[in-house]
Parts: C-alpha cells; structure tokens; sequence
C-alpha cells in the first residue's frame, strides 16, 4: 500500500484550487431537518410511505437517521437540496452512524453498503440539480463518523486493560463504509465528530485501503470533537497533540466540529490554525442547547462568531454542526464572503 | 509553522525544535535494558511496571521506550496489555511512546494501541527492500516516525562506510519512493562496545559519531538515535566507569548532531564532573586517540572497580569539607537531595534572612545548572533533578517566611497585600521560576494564586475573575511560551481586562514584551520582570495608586522607544539582493572628467615640515588621549579643557622640536591612470587608448534597503564607464620609519608620555600629509580644481570635489585591494611602505588610497553585505570564496560557512 504515490482524483484539485480563491462552505445539520419532519416508525423503515426497506430487524428504528437515506429518498435529496441552494459548496451523506458497529443497535448491520453508496448518491443527486440552476460546482462528502465505541478507554472500570473495540474491528467497519462511499461517488472523505483519535486512525487506515483498491487518493478532511472546558478531547488530547497524530492523513483540511458553539471553540480552531499547515474547517453547534436541548442561537447570531474567525484569518472551509439549517448556512455563507481564506504554507 | 520538526504526540504534543538538543528517551520500560522491569512483566505486576513508566516520565523522559521482547513471555500480547494499561494513566501517556521490538507483529500490534503519534524502533534493510518498503508504508499508514537500524542483507554496519551507505540507502527508498517525511526518520547507526582488547572495536565510536554527523549533513531533516549503554558493554559492573563513558560518549555524539538516545539518565555523570583523569581515558578511547587507550582506561577503571555507581558517589565525600554555598551548588548540580535540608537550614543561619538563602546560594547553583545545560553538558532529566533539589531546600525555609511574615505585622488573619494570579502557560511545563517568583511574592505579603503548568488562557481568565485578582504573572521557558503569550495578552484584552500583566521566564525580554505583547494589551499593563528579586518593586510600583500612573507613564515610554530602537535595527539588518542593488546604483549625472597632469607614478619629495604642520587636524589628536571633544573648542572645555592645553602645550613643544631638528623624513608617491567603471569594478588601462588592461580595482556595493531616492552605491560609481574618459589616482605617504627609533628611545628612558607623543604626532603627520598632497593633487597634479582656495583647517569639514578613500576603510572595508594599489605605485620602493601579512602598513603611520576626481563623489559606508555578493566578489577578485569571507568578516551579513 504506497498510499502516497497514488494518483489524486479530479475532484482533489479542483477543491484545492477554488480553496485558494475564498472560504468554502459546508452544509449544516441533518438531525434538526429530519427532526421537522417529524417522521415515526413506519416512515423510517418505509412501511408508512415512500419506498419500504429491503432490509429488516426485530429492533424498532425510529432514530436511525441514516436508514432514511433508503427509506426516504426523496426528503433526504430535499433537505440536501436546500443546503446546496442556501450556498454550500460541499454537502455530508446522511451516514454518520452508517457502519456496522454504530447499526448493531439497530440491528441493521447488513443494510451498511447499501447506506454508504446511496447515501452518497442522493448527495449527488441534489447536487446536480442544484448544479444545473446555479452553475456552481458542488462535493460529495462522504461522513465517516466515530461510532459509539472507544478504542482508547476501557468501559469496565475495573479493567483498565479491556478494550469494547480494537483498531483491526474499527478498521474493517470503516473500510466498508468509504467502499461504500466511494462506490457511491463522493468526492472527499470526512472523517468527523473525532472524540477518540485511535477511531480515528483506524479510520484513516481503512481509508488508505480503500484508496489503494480504487485507484486513486480523494481528499480527506478530519473534525476533531473538543467536548469540554478541559480543552481537550474526551480521550484527552490537546488540539495539537491531535493534529500530530493525524497529520499522517496528509488531510485536505482539519478543524473541529459540534460539542462547542462558535465562541467557545475559537480557542481551539486559533491553536490548529496556528500548527497545521493545510486547511482549517470549523463547524461548530449553532450555541449551546438550552435547558430543553434545543439550539436556540439565530442564524446571525452564529454566523457573527463564523466572520470573526475569518476576519482573524482563522478559516478556509466552515458549516454548522447540531442545530444549524439551512438559514444559517445561508448567513455564515453571505458572513464569510467579504474575507479571505487563511492562507495555507505548505 | 511548516518548518519540517518531528511532531510526536501522547496526549499532548512533542515537537523536536532545535532548542531541544537531545531528547532523552526513557529506557527503564524495557525488558532488554531493565531486569526490575522485566521481572515485573514476567510476573505480570502491571500496576508496579507502570510505576515504572510514570517514575521515568516524572524524570523528565521526554518519550518513553516500551520493550516487550523477553522469551519467557508473550511479547504481543504483554505489549497491547501494557500501552492499554498506560492509555489509562493520563500523567503517563501524556508523553509520546516508542514502540520498541525487534518483530514486527509486535510493533504492530502496538500501533493499533496508541492514538498518538508514536515511533517505532525500528525497521530495517535486514530482510531487503521489499520487507523494508512494506514496513515503512505501514508507518506511513498507522502515523508514525521509525528508528532505522543501519542494518542491511550483509548485517549490521560497522565501520562508518557501511553506516553512511545504509543510511543513505533507506533514505532514499523512504523519501524518494514512499514520500516518507524525513523528518520522521531516525537513523540509528549502532553503538558498538569499544575497548573490548579487540582492535577492530577500537574505532567504533568514532565511526558512529562520524556517521551521526555525515547524516545530520547529508540527509535533510533526518535525527539520529542509539542505545548508549552498548557502548561500555566490557565495563559491566563498573558502574562509575560506564557512567563517564556514556556521558563523555554523549557529549561528542550530540555535538555531530545525534539529537535522541535511549538512555538511562538517571545513572549518567555530568561531563564536567568527571573525575578528569578518567574523563581523559573515557575521551581517549571513545574518540580513540590513541593506540594505548584501552590499556590506560582499564587501568584508570580499575580504580573504580567494584564501587558501584551509587557507592562510588557516595565514597567520594570530599565535596562536604567545601563551604555551604559551594555544597548547595554541588548537590543542586547532581541531584543529591541527602544532605540538601541540613544545608540549607545551615545557610539559613549564616544569613539574615531565609529570602537571602534564595537569592544568594540557590539561585548561583541554579544558575550553574542552567549553564551546564545550556553548553550540552547537562540533560533535561538532570535539571529536573537539580529542580526537585531545590524544592526541597526551598520548603526547609517556607515556615520561617512565614513566621517572618508574621513578625512583620501579619497578624492571624490573612491580610494580604494584594492577590497575584502565576502561571506557565499553556505547553509549557518550566515552573522553577514561576515558583521563585510566587515565593519571593508571599514573603512580601502577597497572595499568590498558582495555577501550575501548562495553562490554559481562558483558564488563567476564569481564575483571575473567580479571585478578583490584582495582576496576571504568566511565565515560561521555552520560545513558543512567548506567542502563548502574546495570544494571552490579546485574550485579555479582547476580554475587557485592565489589570497588570507580569511576563518572565528565560526566553522573554523586554525587546519582547515592549514589540509583541504590550502593544495587545492597550487596556492594561504589561511588564517585563528581569528575574524574581524585581518581581516585588515592579508589583508594588503597579498596585500602590500613587506610583502607579508615573510607573506606567515611564514603561509606556520606555517600551516605544524600544520597539522603535527593534523597529530601526530590524531595517538595517535588511538586505537586498545584490540585482536589486545594483539597480539602485549612484547614476552621476553629466560630468567631463579632466584629464590629470600625467600619468604613471611619481615621487613626492620636496616636503616642508612646518607646512605639513598646518594640515595638522587635531580632534583625532585628542582622541588619542582619550579627550572627547572638538579642537579648537576642546581647549576651553569645562572639564576636559585643562588637561587638554596642557597635553595641546605639550604637542606643540614637540612639534616645534620634530621641525626644527628634522625628526621625520616623510616620503610619498602617487599616480593616475586612464580609468572605465566595469560593473562594480574599475579597470585601470596602460594607455589612453584603454585597450590593455593595467589592473582592476574592486569595490564593493551598499546592499541596505535604502529610503526612496537614496542609491546603493559602491565607488565605482564614480568612475565614468566605458566610452567617457575618466582617470583614477593613488597615493601612499609616510611619516617615515624615524618615529620608531625615537619612540624606542624614549621609551628606554622611562619617559612613556614622550613616546606616545611622538606616535600620536607621527600619525597627525602622517594625515596631514594626506590631506596637503590631496589639495595639491586637485590644484596641480591633477589639476581638476586649479581654483581651490581653502585654508588648511577648512579642508577638515572637506569641502572639496572628489575624495580619497583608502583601503579598509567604510567605503572599501577589504583591505587586500591595497595590494593592487601598492603594486600600481611600487609604494614599497618609492615611498619605503610595506604590506604586512594582514594587510597593515610599516611604518604605522602612513596612509593610503585612490583619488576620485567626480564632483558628487562622497564617503559611505559599505555595512553590511550579503552572501551573494561576497560571492560575486571572491569571483571578480579571483579569490576562493572562504578566502574573501575571512577578510570580509566583519561586514558578513551572515555566517559563512566554516
């Protein structure tokens, strides 16, 4: 696996040519869209409307978002749609929790490919259409999320030794889920939401695998979570010491994501931006949840701590994570225009 | 920030900067070098082997060396135990690992454990380049740096032929065709046992530190990496004996650049400390300087044998016959704790007060270790000892502050002075001065808030509103605290704060805080504190409300006109490129140079003493005698003006002497020549028809960034180029050899002031000759200003066209032109002027240089220069490169090369 003689894909340089010109613009959260539709039981495995779902489990699976991508095509293009009108240039599959080791709650582990390359296909599909309107070139990024499993602490309080996942079981999930992606035609590789930097590594890995097989090296782009005031990640790296150990991905561009509004993320985004030396993305939480667990931070309200950071010369990539719609990608996106992308020193 | 270091990490970041001279890798979890480790894995006692780990990092091991390869066990399966087990200890794997095995499915299995960046020690040629690819694409793939053994298909290299071709070898196939970033790879090129009674063994030191320092040359951004303890190998069980070795061996290796070991430093002398007959048997075999130095450093080792390190420090008691101050400096030097509080408690006799003990002994003794460390003669790990050390001297004097502190008017209550929140910022884990601070602050009534190491600025924030608090302390070490810094000083700012901010630490300055952190904090203060004992008075100065605004009124004022002085200095460092440079050249603008009188040379012989003396300018005289002033005005100087008529009183009967009894001989001789600027150079021709050549005079070119409108010129801009006519002239005068003798005699006759006198005058003499032959050179022989009429004291401000610069002097700093020059006038026949080795004229007082007749000619200073044009020059001139650079040195712009 000579993962860095590979050819990049066309898309690679595309992305990092338009990087250079100005701030690009992720799309914001999926939960809060599907939450709107106020969908039950029957809608997310297909019983109710649209399409039923090949695949079957005992288990009940309302709150199993990602199935939606196969139950209910049609909203999942529509809620695509509307990021990629309300001005983001690279837009998330709906596979956050698409492999094997985050379905096993749902028991729908064997449902995984068909998520990952339709999840990558709808994406695409709105895409296109928003494409054809407007004219302006739009990516597929294909979200690999952490998984609801630590490879780095034991869950057994008293065996600090035990492990409830290894690298080589994270490493395989992963790998299915980007095939999946891939073959489904994303155009980068996301690896997100990161509270454990050994997933993450797995992840990687099974990326670089999945690479060899196809051919050619997409652009990856890795979101750390910082979860507390610690300032640090849950499995307790500093934002720096988590770049170093990912900086082996060569990433298209590394930032952070959730957990913490614009604000209290800042810190974290400066300190990144002052060690990696590619591009920096940050999409936070649209503010924190108040005491009911909603986001209640308006789309001017975020999208007024985004521009600062880019003011400070902080950003080259920006979205929103939980709470964000497609207003406030629309304010961050118009926010951010006026300002430079930080420059990269490769 | 893209500057390629080897960026490690555990839980938090390891970047190896080139402020870190060698990073100490902890060898005490490894079961190949550590039997208590290796007994404890065997019995399966992880909660004492991690003892071990947490014990080395506490010690200061930067990364620590995980080593499961012992036959009786499962080495796989012991090495994902045992990186699980210290994932969970957050003061342990803060640190980054090395995954050290000599099989592969182990340290793999390890990479699958680690979520920080770690190195893998080691991968190899040893089963070919197909295996070694394999590997390294795998480290590639897992994130990780390698250690690679300068191991191939034949073996292992010895001999640094073998090393250097191995090592270049694998970096080539890990850059060239894996895309491996060099700065991950570590070489490690073997440390043999020397003085084994084996010839052959004999080199094997210097072969490694040869090889370290051909692959710090060669091989860009690669480090270099051995296990020391190989090297002493025959030494086993004389422990005194392999300590000298490992530390002199170590002291040579990282000076060739070896930059990461693995190493117990715990057991390792300081090379200063070295008894010096053993450091010498150590230094002779290691560098193996001579035939017999095995023989010898048996002999000196057997001195030594059975002692046992620990025994032999311990025998060696000498040290406690010395006076306190000087035992506390020994035992702060060499981590001993054993006696530390008895001594301190008997300083703290000997001195007024317990905060003197602090200042005084502690802090000379610190100060010793931290030049012990700066000079590579100390490791982290022993600093960190000599810190521990210092605790503990310094809670032995704790309660009696405090009691002070109560003596003086602190009653039960606390009633502090003011609230002073200290901090090392964040990455940062230096706190010895932060502590110096804190403590000299509380004895002096303050209440100090510590918040420790490596903090966090909102925390600092948080903890400053929490306590109300009256100023921010914020200290560190190492360069990146100063940008924590600064972005701390912006935090506060942005964050509505006024109250003081103290910076220290040995890295920050008052150049520093003045250009980069106050200018962020405009709400508040920052102060740069110089070193603990000021901390008080600047502390007081800020919280007393009648000092205060005066007290910051003059730092405000203080810090502009430093970062203005930076701002200044910074435009002058600046250079342009030599093009550029030229670009900007002196462009005369429409000018007929007048043709001299002849050309050739000619002897000047028709000298009139007391003429020359009215050229005489007697400032510089005065100089002489340390007398700073103008002449005329010097004389009526209300200081100096005594002594300067009695010395000017003086000079004058001597010069009334020197005329009338003939003391000087002086001689000169000059000369013109058809001359053309070609470039920075002018070429001198035999003929007015200017085709062959006579010689060429070089000149060198300003390269400082000039304001708008102003040239970088160079003197042969002066000279018209080809296709104008113009000339160049050239003298030498003398005083003559006579002022030697008679200096000599007085000099015999005890009379010192008479012989300096008449070396000062010589040399007035000799000037003044200069400036009349210059005159008569414009007016006749020349003759390109026959209207000149000043008085001889009027040509001081020179108010005359052209100029007369010499050789070694700011306009031409190089003074092997004044050969040509000396040539061109055969100086050394005609006028009895010679060239020393170094370029100096005999007799002293003589003076020489061209004569350039264009009217906007000028003086300049050429400063300083850049590498290319030292480049261009050493071509034009013909002369190696190194040569130029020597005698250009003080105008390098830079350091050559050596």
């Amino acid at each position: 696996m000579q993962i860095f003689q590979l050819p990049r894909s066309a898309a690679f340089g595309q992305l990092e040519r338009l990087a250079r010109d100005r701030i690009l613009v992720l799309d914001g959260a999926m939960g809060t869209q599907i939450q709107g539709l106020g969908l039950g039981e029957d809608d997310y495995t297909g019983h109710g409307s649209g399409c039923a779902c090949r695949h079957h489990s005992e288990k009940p699976q309302k709150g199993n978002n990602d199935l939606l991508i196969l139950s209910q095509p049609g909203a999942i293009e529509e809620i695509h749609f509307k990021y990629a009108m309300a001005g983001a240039d690279i837009v998330e599959t709906n596979t956050f929790s698409a492999t094997t080791i985050a379905q096993a709650d749902y028991g729908m582990e064997e449902a995984v490919w068909d998520l990952n390359y339709e999840g990558a296909r709808v994406v695409r599909r709105a895409l296109d259409r928003a494409t054809a309107i407007d004219g302006k070139p739009r990516f597929v990024a294909g979200a690999v999320g952490p998984t609801n499993r630590t490879a780095s602490i034991s869950p057994d309080v008293n065996n600090p030794g035990y492990r409830a996942v290894s690298f080589d079981e994270l490493r395989t999930a992963y790998g299915q889920q980007v095939r999946g992606l891939i073959a489904g035609g994303a155009d980068l590789i996301l690896i997100e939401t990161i509270f454990d930097t050994l997933n993450a590594k797995a992840a990687i890995f099974a990326t670089f695998e999945a690479f060899a097989e196809h051919g050619s090296r997409l652009p990856i782009m890795i979101s750390g979570t910082i979860t507390d005031a610690s300032g640090r990640t849950l499995t307790g790296q500093t934002p720096t010491a988590f770049w170093h150990s990912v900086a082996h991905a060569r990433p298209f561009s590394v930032g952070l994501n959730c957990a913490l509004g614009a604000s209290a993320m800042r810190p974290h985004i400066a300190e990144l931006a002052a060690v990696a030396p590619t591009h920096i993305c940050a999409y936070p939480n649209a503010g924190l949840p108040n005491a009911f667990g909603q986001y209640d931070e308006g789309p001017e309200d975020t999208a007024r701590q985004i521009a600062d950071f880019a003011r400070a010369g902080l950003l080259n990539i920006t979205g929103g994570c939980c709470g964000t719609t497609p207003e406030h990608i629309r304010a961050i996106a118009e926010a951010v225009a006026p300002f430079a992308p930080r420059e990269v020193k490769a | 920030m893209t500057t390629p270091y080897l960026r490690l990490s555990g839980l938090e970041p390891f970047v190896l900067t080139p402020d870190i001279p060698f990073v100490n890798v902890g060898e005490r979890t490894n079961v190949t070098g550590s039997a208590k480790f290796r007994k404890l894995v065997t019995n399966r006692d992880y909660a004492a082997a991690l003892e071990v780990a947490r014990q080395q990092v506490e010690n200061g091991a930067q990364i620590i060396d995980i080593n499961m390869d012992e036959g009786l066990i499962d080495s796989q399966a012991a090495m994902i135990e045992y990186l699980n087990l210290v994932a969970s200890e957050p003061d342990i794997a803060r640190v980054p690992v090395m995954i050290d095995s000599s099989k592969w499915e182990v340290i793999e299995a390890g990479l699958k454990c680690v979520q920080g960046k770690a190195i893998v020690n080691s991968i190899s040629l040893k089963e070919g380049e197909e295996q070694f690819r394999h590997h390294a694409s795998l480290c590639l793939a897992y994130g990780a740096a390698v250690v690679v053994m300068a191991f191939d298909e034949k073996g292992q290299a010895d001999s640094y032929q073998r090393k250097v071709e191995i090592c270049a070898r694998a970096y080539k196939i890990l850059t060239e065709e894996l895309s491996f970033p060099p700065e991950d790879i570590i070489f490690d090129p073997n440390v043999f046992a020397i003085a084994t009674g084996i010839e052959e063994h004999n080199n094997y030191g210097v072969d490694f530190i040869e090889a370290t320092a051909w692959i710090r040359q060669n091989l860009p951004h690669a480090h270099v990496s051995g296990g020391v303890s190989n090297l002493s190998f025959s030494f086993r069980g004389n422990e005194p004996v392999r300590e000298a070795m490992h530390a002199v061996f170590l002291y040579h290796a990282i000076q060739a650049g070896m930059d990461m070991g693995i190493v117990n430093a715990g057991q390792l002398a300081v090379y200063d400390q070295i008894d010096p007959d053993l450091r010498e048997a150590c230094e002779d075999a290691v560098l193996n300087r001579r035939a017999d130095a095995t023989e010898r450093l048996l002999e000196v080792a057997e001195k030594y044998r059975g002692t046992g390190g620990k025994e032999a420090k311990e025998r060696d008691l000498g040290w406690r016959d010395w006076p306190v101050a000087k035992r506390i400096e020994h035992a702060l030097v060499n981590g001993i704790t054993e006696f530390i509080e008895a001594d301190t408690e008997e300083a703290r006799q000997n001195y007024d007060r317990p905060l003197h003990v602090i200042e005084g002994p502690l802090m000379a003794g610190m100060n010793v270790v931290g030049d012990l460390f700066g000079a590579g003669k100390m490791f982290l790990p022993q600093v960190v000892k000599s810190a521990r050390v210092m605790k503990q001297a310094v809670a032995v004097l704790l309660p009696y502050m405090e009691a002070e502190k109560l003596a003086n008017g602190g009653s039960g209550e606390r009633q502090a002075a003011g609230k002073i929140l200290m901090a090392t910022v964040k990455g940062d884990v230096h706190d010895i001065g932060k502590n110096i601070v804190g403590v000299v602050l509380a004895c002096n009534n303050y209440e100090i808030i510590d918040l420790g190491v490596m903090v966090p600025p909102q925390k600092i924030l948080q903890a400053a509103r929490e306590h109300n608090v009256d100023v921010i302390g914020l200290s560190g070490l190492i360069t990146p605290s100063l940008d924590e810094m600064v972005h701390m000083a912006a935090e506060m700012e942005r964050e509505g704060f006024d109250i003081p901010l103290m910076i220290g630490g040995a890295t920050t300055s008052k150049i520093h805080t003045a250009v980069k952190i106050a200018p962020r904090y405009l709400s508040g203060q920052a102060v740069y504190v110089t070193d603990a004992s000021r901390a008080v008075g600047v502390v007081g100065q800020l919280l007393s409300p009648e000092m205060k605004p005066g007290y910051v009124e003059g730092l405000r004022a203080e810090y502009k006109a430093v970062a203005e002085g930076h701002e200044r200095a910074e435009r002058l460092k600046q250079r342009l490129p030599l093009t550029a440079a030229r670009a900007n050249a002196f462009k005369p603008t429409g000018f007929a140079p007048a043709a001299p009188s002849f050309t050739g040379t000619r002897v000047i012989a028709d000298w009139d003493l007391a003429e020359i003396a009215r050229y005489i300018d007697w400032t510089p005289f005065f100089q002489t005698w340390e007398l700073k002033g103008v002449y005329p005005k010097i004389l009526d100087d209300e200081k100096q003006g005594e002594a300067a008529r009695a010395l000017f009183a003086d000079a004058q009967g001597m010069l009334a002497q020197i005329i009338s009894e003939k003391w000087f001989k002086p001689r000169a001789v000059i000369g013109f020549w058809p001359a053309n600027a070609v470039g920075d150079d002018i070429r001198l021709f035999t003929g007015e028809d200017r085709s062959s050549e006579l010689a060429t005079l070089h000149t060198l070119r300003q390269q400082t960034t000039k304001r708008e409108g102003r040239p970088n010129v160079a003197l042969s801009d002066f000279v018209a180029p080809e296709g104008t006519s113009d000339w160049v002239g050239g003298f030498v005068v003398t005083a003559g050899p006579e002022e030697i003798e008679i200096a000599d005699r007085f000099e015999k006759a005890n009379d010192d002031y008479a012989s300096i006198m008449v070396k000062a005058l010589a040399d007035r003499y000799a000037e003044a000759m200069a400036e009349m032959l210059h005159e008569r050179v414009r007016r006749e022989h020349w003759g390109y200003a026959r209207d000149e009429t000043y008085a001889p004291q009027e040509l001081i401000g020179e108010p005359y066209a052209g100029i007369r610069p010499a050789p070694g002097y700011p306009a031409q700093p190089d003074h092997t032109e004044k050969v040509t020059l000396f040539k061109l006038l055969d100086a050394e026949a005609q006028a009895g002027v010679q060239l020393t080795e170094s370029m100096a004229m005999w007799p002293g007082s003589s003076v020489s240089g061209l004569y350039l007749s264009h009217p906007e000619s000028y003086y300049f200073g050429v400063a300083r220069i850049e590498k290319d044009q030292a480049e261009d020059y050493a071509r034009r001139k013909g002369m190696d490169l190194s040569e130029a650079e020597r005698w250009l040195s003080p105008i390098l712009n830079y350091t050559p090369a050596s």
